[in-house]
């Protein structure tokens, strides 16, 4: 019981924040700008949560998450600026396909592993990425325009389903599994666990989340174009989760708030953006490996709670 | 006589793919790293080759020692700063730090000179020979035949030198070789040394073939020498020769079919082939994981 009295707490503060950014947004008092950024930041806590459940939880070193975060966006682009679908369909067929995508890509990966995994989902990002720029229905390398249709209450909405899917797979007993084979992928298999069904589970679930991420990303901006989905995207993503701590919700959370924030207000400097981002990266590699949470959770902090809450901490 | 003109631009350009992967796959053999930033010594090679040609005035051979020298104490000093401390360090943590080290000399480079490329003066009269109806540049046979020397020479320094003795030593077995005496950090300086220097004159060759250079052009060949490097085995020599020339050719075949746009899709292909197929390449030996 007191599970899930937990959980509607949870869910009581969520809407909460919902409700007070909608009230600011309606009334005019938190400007274009701000409910971007806040848009922005949903979409990049999709996408950390999404890769956090295969690196950090599946231990799987997947590198290629723009190439998902690409199909999510064109193909919901497509379903709303080629064929006048709604938006909600745009971008549940948008995480479909990723979902296939990622299948697609788990399933002879699986042979791959660690530094062999990671380049190989590399290449199939970038062979997602140059497939959309010789595909002229697209548009090609000049980009596919797209109306405004992202608002805050449907990237909260994802955000929301998103943390909840991801929270609730991590706890279960499939999480645990997938836990288990990151600990120690032989070991696990000599325990009766199918580590080919978690890792493949992992990277449909992951993808689909980046599909989602894709859709409400083409929406957000008028324009999308497949530069924009290259490894520099992949490396922005997988950066929230390493700075966060492999195998910390919380921390991917909070890195991708903090360097969403961060990143918006260098945007109109670009080098010393990427440069800070490189040094950090490699300073927090040299000096703290595990990120800035480890494998802890936020909740662990308060100790509010006594049960064990997330799967971070089985690992160590 | 298309098909042997594009055989030897084929050839042209992996021999420079060649030459970066032999520095990845002498890296990875002895400390088990991809070294991405190896793809950025390559840039930096190429602009240390562009300067002293332009603002020193020096000729082609001068620039690219210099550029050799250069790059191979930058490998040095990346490896002692960013690398060393992680030996004991998860891969993952190490993988990291090389894309944050890359990330960071490209976005170093742009903000020192800026974003904007640089057109490679011409060190040589641009001169065509006729061979079998083919038209071949001096570039190409230049080209051709620096990395053809600077490969005999790496198998010379590897097979003959104490140097090379202990880098085989090293990636054959670390903790045995320390037992030897064998000083294993000096060794490991040393690869980084000369497979970075190997990589700049990589950029100078690159340059002078391809005109123009910026600081992001390290990434695709550096992704691309990487493929090469798997594809002939990675941590085996003669494999990265082999990978590069083929990966090279390949690429001009696929250009020349009409699909240049999918030429970079082409070498992704290659590794996922090789790596669901083959995963321990053209010349490497299937090993069972222990438990």
């Amino acid at each position: 019981m007191k599970k899930s009295k937990q959980f509607w707490s949870y869910i009581a503060v969520a809407i909460i924040v919902y409700v007070v950014v909608q009230v600011l947004i309606m009334n005019g008092m938190m400007n274009q700008f701000y409910s971007n950024t806040l848009i922005f930041i949903a979409i990049n806590i999709i996408l950390a949560v999404s890769l956090h459940l295969v690196i950090g939880i599946t231990g799987q070193f997947s590198i290629g998450h723009a190439g998902f975060l690409a199909i999510g966006a064109y193909v919901s682009a497509i379903i709303t600026m080629k064929l006048d679908l709604p938006f909600i369909l745009a971008i549940l067929v948008g995480g479909l396909v990723a979902a296939l995508a990622g299948l697609i890509v788990g399933i002879p990966s699986l042979r791959l592993k660690g530094d062999y995994l990671a380049i190989a989902t590399l290449g199939f990002a970038e062979i997602i990425r140059i497939v959309f720029l010789n595909i002229d229905y697209v548009g090609g390398a000049a980009g596919m325009q797209v109306s405004h249709l992202t608002t805050w209450t449907y990237s909260f909405v994802c955000l929301l389903i998103t943390v909840i899917v991801i929270v609730n797979f991590t706890n279960s007993r499939h999480g645990i599994a997938a836990i288990s084979v990151r600990e120690n992928e032989i070991a696990a298999d000599a325990m009766g666990i199918n580590t080919t069904y978690y890792k493949v589970a992992a990277f449909a679930i992951g993808s689909f989340f980046a599909g989602v991420a894709g859709a409400l990303f083409s929406h957000n901006f008028y324009i999308i174009q497949p530069g924009q989905f290259g490894f520099l995207k992949s490396f922005d993503i997988l950066i929230f989760v390493v700075l966060g701590g492999l195998g910390s919700l919380s921390g991917a959370i909070l890195s991708a708030i903090l360097l969403t924030v961060v990143s918006t207000y260098l945007q109109g400097y670009p080098e010393t953006r990427m440069i800070i981002y490189s040094l950090v990266l490699i300073l927090v590699m040299l000096y703290r490996p595990k990120g800035l949470m480890g494998t802890m959770e936020i909740t662990d902090y308060f100790k509010l709670w006594r049960t064990p809450k997330g799967g971070g901490q089985h690992g160590k | 006589m298309e098909w042997i003109q594009q055989l030897i631009n084929g050839i042209s350009l992996g021999s420079i793919y060649a030459l970066i992967a032999l520095g990845y796959t002498m890296v990875y053999g002895i400390i088990k790293l991809i070294n991405f930033a190896h793809g950025d010594v390559f840039m930096v090679g190429s602009f240390i080759g562009f300067y002293s040609i332009t603002v020193f005035n020096l000729g082609f051979f001068p620039a690219l020692i210099i550029s050799m020298a250069a790059c191979a104490l930058f490998g040095v000093i990346i490896e002692r700063i960013a690398y060393k401390r992680l030996r004991n360090a998860t891969r993952i943590a190490a993988l990291i730090t090389a894309i944050g080290v890359s990330l960071l000399i490209e976005y170093g480079v742009i903000y020192i000179r800026g974003a904007q490329p640089e057109a490679y003066p011409d060190v040589f009269a641009y001169r065509t020979f006729d061979f079998l109806g083919a038209q071949i540049s001096i570039q190409s046979i230049l080209i051709l035949s620096v990395s053809v020397i600077l490969m005999i020479l790496l198998q010379f320094i590897v097979h003959k030198t104490k140097t090379g003795k202990a880098m085989r030593a090293v990636s054959h077995d670390t903790e045995a070789a320390k037992l030897m005496g064998i000083n294993v950090d000096n060794t490991i300086s040393a690869t980084f040394a000369i497979g970075s220097a190997l990589a700049g004159a990589a950029g100078v060759i690159f340059g002078v073939y391809y005109t123009k250079i910026d600081p992001l052009m390290g990434i695709i060949p550096g992704l691309k020498a990487f493929i090469a490097a798997v594809l002939g085995g990675i941590g085996i020599i003669p494999g990265a020769m082999v990978g590069g020339l083929v990966l090279g050719v390949v690429e001009s075949i696929v250009s020349a079919l009409g699909f240049s746009l999918w030429r970079d899709a082409a070498a992704f292909i290659i590794l996922i082939l090789i790596l669901i197929f083959r995963p321990s390449g053209i010349f490497g030996k299937n090993t069972r994981e222990k438990v």
